[in-house]
């Protein structure tokens, strides 16, 4: 049987390419996404990531120069680790050693004052020379390390970005003003977040103090190793008591520190993993359909020559064997040639995710077992069961009916049952979708998602019964436009309602979720595009990528040349009328000309008088409107009473209530300002943008921005979600177009007579080959047309969930890229009946009409 | 419209071969279908082609119809010669000029019974007749059937529904393959009986390929087939001298 069923995989070739086919691009399409999310996942991990090899303990002051005003807020004491700690710590039993660290966020200047990579991900640290002036965490490659607080070295990647050279003066900066040094080394380092091309910038210890504002003696960190024989439980408690201001400082041990920040990476990349896995499942999903949807048509074509076997004498049981063997055989080698391909695109993707955005971390193609078991369980079991399912349906036909018959007998299953299940899980789908869109902000999402994977599951199942009317209402213009063959076409794509079902489902999953994220994608941006060019009346925004600005920086760039207004915002949390809130204040006297509120009541200019703004949402809350009283709770001060001078639309720009910039110096001094609005004279110039950078210090973190870039900051992180969407949606084409290739081969095998006889009397080869064209873009258009108008749906329930962080937020279409999605879809149809419409055109009229 | 202004002006027959010669495959397994056939089928004659199976009769027919292509000889229909033509040419001639009843399959499955009658009419674009279309639909007698598909007609009211397809764009000539093979003797008789009124009272004319002498018997003329040659030819048979002559040539062959 075994030798019967290899004849069988060797015999029919066309039939083999098409299976093999089918399971090593359904294979290799999961694995590839598999593969691809685990390196990016890989990739943003490594670069978050700090060594805790050789820390038995660490303590750490994480408050260690932020500005006094941060501080203030939270720390009462001013306790410090100094080289006095370090003495006593190094002084204990079981200590073999201690390193003292100074290190934080710092950004380096390339040769043109920008910053070099991802501020959040750029540090700046002490270097630890031993006797001989090395440091063994950091080889130097070329020079020395950095030996006075004027010198420092670089991490390779930094200085081949900058292009420096030993020599070069470098300016860093981090909350303070920048400061200038030398570069006097290059080094290398197997920290994975400097792997992942994050820079690093050693200074001497008191030169990162002097850029990180930290006290002559102060240091953030102490790393302690443990002695051999000491467990780092007995050194923490060791430790513990020679540790200044109470509870100030974190006391952690090594184990505590990975442990954390393993969570803590889990944590922050839970959004792409989220992602990335979704897109992972979509693709499995879409890999079985296609291996499933297969077996299924290429059955019919066999179930003859089963019963053949039969007839002459096989047992069922032996027939099913063969069945079985054979499809092991092709679930095994297609899905190990899938894993193969998988791992081609699983590279492919991130690198060319990576050339859309080079600031991405690098990192390599990450293959886990669980891939690999993944791939080869899932290829080899899907085939096998698609396989063997039609063929068990198969054997149960007597062997006469099948052989006699010249007809296949027609499958007339009841679609009643699978419409039944459809429609309920789509109606519970929708119900949770809708459910979750009243909801706001983040308790939405759960039932959101939910909803959305139950209502794709049940549309997919409603597909054949969506067919019918959906294709039966294009069949008049197509006839129209095409004649005959358009008209047949249409005809045929609903002949098998289920074929067509699933053929369609791979481009109805894949563009739900596509739809869905442009559509939210164009509305996000839309809603940011009107907040800052209509809100905002402001040349430059300064802003500093650390966050808090220094309030010196404030006063300079009023005074720089050219500012006809300017203003900090600060931001503030207060109680006013008994509702906790967040607050801006805006310097009176020029807000008008910076901002411009929607206003419903009142004017922006009652600022000047002292009054408040507040959004509409919150003048609701309270019953304000002009004129009101609202009584505010401040850090220095309570029963504060302000009046309302005008009421305006909610803003992502601006905070539910505007204060005077004098009523927040009056009770919060050192409230902290992120940004300050600038107007120039001349409106927004390169040499006006200049001329406030000069006036900052040209500090590589001061970002001096006009409403485009603030635009393009945005449209940035959400460019990328869509980019690595868009790599998916190929992915998910590519499958779709072979479905729709073995969709229609199978139906020109079937259908040959009739289209014999439709040649036979009188449609030429064209007509045959636009009919079986047409028939194919009509079931891609279909399962396309069906996924976007879900994802559209899903994206406007979505968007009305994101009003509390954006509230301009509405839902845009972008048309034209929905209607380079329809095309997408008419291509891959077009593209997947090349083949099939050839074969039709091609078939011999006489033998076609004889064949039985 | 070359051909049109052709057939216009000459009263040829409505279909002819001359030394036809079709020949399958090569070396040992070449075999010759037809053996130089020359035969005319005169317009408003209902003719029927016999023979024993592989005599050649349905690859004369085919030869003559356009839908296989001959060794040598010549073929026309009307003044048209089909030897030679590229398959565009052929499909338009066979959708203009020839109507085709076959033995089984004759209609698409996804049509109306009405639509495949106007189908070869559709895909040429033509407006239809209304009122030949409608006798001719009075004449097969499915008028109360036309929106029926044709899995839900019976295997002579396919075939009739076929017979129609075939009135439908008076071509210049019908060719019948086995056209009540699949039938039963009743529904056959109901087909032949419309063939033969096709003829008679709409003036067509057809060839018909069969093996049934009943069948035979209800056309004008028989012409008898045998390893692709002409054999014989009997005039206003009935189903016994068709019977007579298919025995003498079986002890012949």
């Amino acid at each position: 049987m075994f030798r019967t069923a290899l004849r069988n995989v060797l015999a029919h070739r066309g039939r083999l390419l098409m299976t093999t086919l089918a399971v090593l691009l359904g294979t290799g399409f999961m694995t590839g996404t598999m593969i691809f999310s685990d390196s990016i996942h890989q990739a943003a991990n490594n670069s978050r990531s700090k060594d805790f090899t050789g820390i038995s303990v660490q303590v750490a002051d994480d408050t260690a120069g932020l500005p006094s005003s941060a501080r203030q807020n939270s720390t009462k004491s001013s306790a410090r680790l100094t080289e006095a700690t370090v003495r006593r710590i190094a002084a204990l039993p079981g200590v073999a050693g201690t390193r003292a660290e100074v290190s934080g966020t710092a950004a380096i200047a390339d040769k043109n004052g920008n910053m070099i990579g991802d501020i959040m991900r750029s540090t700046g640290a002490n270097f630890v020379p031993d006797a001989a002036g090395n440091d063994a965490r950091y080889p130097m490659l070329q020079g020395r390390g950095p030996h006075t607080a004027t010198e420092v070295a670089l991490d390779r990647g930094t200085v081949e970005k900058a292009g420096y050279r030993l020599g070069d003066t470098v300016r860093i900066a981090a909350n303070g003003p920048a400061i200038s040094v030398t570069l006097t080394g290059v080094f290398s380092s197997d920290a994975p977040a400097v792997r992942s091309g994050n820079p690093l910038a050693l200074l001497d210890t008191q030169g990162a103090r002097r850029v990180l504002s930290l006290a002559p003696d102060q240091y953030s960190s102490i790393d302690v190793t443990a002695a051999p024989g000491t467990s780092e439980t007995a050194l923490l408690h060791a430790v513990t008591p020679l540790v200044p201001g109470g509870n100030q400082f974190r006391v952690e041990t090594g184990a505590q520190l990975a442990a954390q920040q393993a969570e803590r990476l889990a944590q922050s990349g839970r959004s792409l993993a989220t992602m990335l896995t979704t897109a992972a499942g979509i693709s499995l999903f879409i890999g079985i359909f296609l291996i499933a949807n297969t077996f299924t048509m290429l059955v019919a074509q066999r179930t003859r020559q089963l019963a053949l076997l039969r007839a002459i004498g096989a047992g069922r049981s032996q027939v099913t064997r063969s069945v079985l063997i054979e499809a092991l055989l092709v679930g095994l080698s297609g899905s190990a040639a899938g894993l193969l391909l998988g791992i081609g695109i699983g590279a492919a993707l991130a690198a060319g995710v990576k050339s859309l955005d080079a600031d991405l971390p690098r990192a390599g193609v990450v293959i886990t077992p669980t891939t690999v078991l993944i791939t080869l369980l899932v290829g080899t079991l899907v085939t096998v069961l698609s396989a063997a399912l039609p063929a068990l349906r198969a054997c149960r036909i007597p062997p006469v009916a099948a052989l006699s018959s010249g007809e296949q007998p027609a499958t007339h299953r009841s679609l009643f049952l699978r419409n039944v299940l459809g429609s309920l899980t789509t109606a519970g789908g929708l119900g949770l979708v809708v459910l979750g869109s009243t909801e706001r902000g983040a308790t939405a999402r759960l039932p959101l998602m939910a909803g959305a994977l139950l209502a794709v599951l049940g549309i997919v199942q409603l597909l054949p019964l969506l067919s019918r009317p959906v294709i039966a209402l294009a069949r008049p213009p197509l006839a129209r436009l095409c004649g005959t063959p358009g008209s047949l076409a249409a005809l045929n794509a609903i002949r098998n309602p289920r074929r067509t079902a699933s053929t369609a489902a791979a481009l109805t999953i894949g563009l739900t979720l596509v739809t869905a994220m442009t559509v939210i994608g164009a509305s996000v941006s839309d809603a940011i595009d009107r907040a800052v060019t209509q809100e905002m009346t402001a040349d430059y925004v300064v802003t500093t990528l650390t966050g808090t600005l220094d309030p010196s920086i404030a006063t300079s760039v009023a005074h720089a040349p050219g500012v006809v207004a300017s203003s900090p915002v600060t931001d503030v949390e207060w109680s006013i009328a008994g509702e906790r809130t967040e607050a801006k204040g805006l310097d009176a006297d020029s807000a008008d000309q910076l901002v411009r509120p929607n206003m419903s009541q009142g004017a922006a200019t009652a600022l000047k008088r002292g009054q408040i703004l507040v959004d509409s949402s919150f003048a609701s809350r309270h019953g304000l409107a002009v004129g009101s009283t609202v009584t505010v709770a401040a850090p220095h001060g309570t029963g504060i009473r302000l009046t309302v001078g005008g009421v305006f639309a909610p803003s992502r720009m601006l905070a539910p209530v505007l204060l005077p910039g004098g009523v927040v110096a009056a009770h919060q001094p050192y409230a902290p300002a992120q940004q300050i609005l600038v107007k120039g004279a001349n409106g927004a110039t390169p040499a006006f943008k200049q001329a406030l950078k000069d006036a900052t210090g040209r500090s590589p973190v001061v970002e001096v921005e006009n409403k485009q870039n603030l635009r393009d900051g945005f449209d940035r992180t959400i460019t990328f979600a869509l980019n690595l969407l868009y790599a998916l949606l190929v992915m998910s084409l590519l499958v779709a177009a072979l479905g729709v290739v073995n969709t229609l081969a199978m139906a020109v095998f079937e259908r040959r007579r009739e289209l014999g006889l439709l040649r036979a009397i009188g449609l030429d080869r064209g007509g045959v080959k636009r009919m079986v064209r047409l028939e194919s873009v009509l079931i891609s258009v279909f399962g396309a047309a069906i996924g976007m108008a879900f994802g559209v749906f899903l994206a406007w329930a979505a968007g009305t969930t994101m009003t509390v962080t954006l509230p301009e937020l509405r839902t845009v279409l972008p048309y034209p890229k929905l209607l380079l999605m329809l095309l997408a879809a008419v291509l891959v149809g077009l593209a997947a009946a090349q083949w099939p419409a050839r074969r039709a055109a091609r078939l011999d009229v006489l033998d076609s009409i004889t064949a039985d | 419209m070359v051909m049109d202004a052709m057939t216009t002006t000459t009263y040829a027959a409505a279909a002819r071969a001359r030394g036809l010669h079709k020949v399958y495959g090569e070396g040992e397994t070449r075999v010759l279908a037809l053996d130089d056939v020359s035969v005319e089928f005169p317009r408003g004659e209902f003719a029927a082609i016999m023979g024993p199976s592989g005599s050649g009769k349905s690859t004369l027919m085919h030869c003559m119809a356009g839908l296989d292509s001959v060794t040598s000889g010549s073929a026309t229909i009307g003044d048209v010669e089909l030897v030679g033509m590229k398959d565009k040419q052929l499909t338009r001639l066979r959708r203009d000029r020839i109507g085709f009843i076959f033995q089984a399959f004759n209609l698409m499955p996804t049509l109306t019974a009405m639509e495949n009658i106007t189908l070869p009419g559709d895909i040429a674009g033509r407006k239809p007749d209304r009122d030949w279309l409608a006798r001719v639909v009075d004449a097969v007698g499915l008028a109360d059937r036309l929106k029926h598909r044709p899995g839900q007609l019976s295997g002579g009211q396919q075939q009739r529904v076929a017979c129609a397809r075939a009135l439908a764009g008076k071509p210049e000539i019908i060719f019948a393959d086995e056209p009540t093979g699949n039938l039963d003797s009743h529904a056959g008789a109901e087909v032949l009986a419309l063939l033969g009124s096709c003829v008679r009272d709409f003036g067509q004319s057809v060839v018909m390929v069969t093996h049934d002498p009943v069948a035979a018997a209800h056309a004008d003329r028989v012409v008898f087939l045998a390893d692709g040659r002409i054999v014989d030819e009997l005039r206003t048979p009935t189903a016994d001298s068709v019977l007579d002559r298919m025995r003498r040539l079986d002890r012949v062959g």
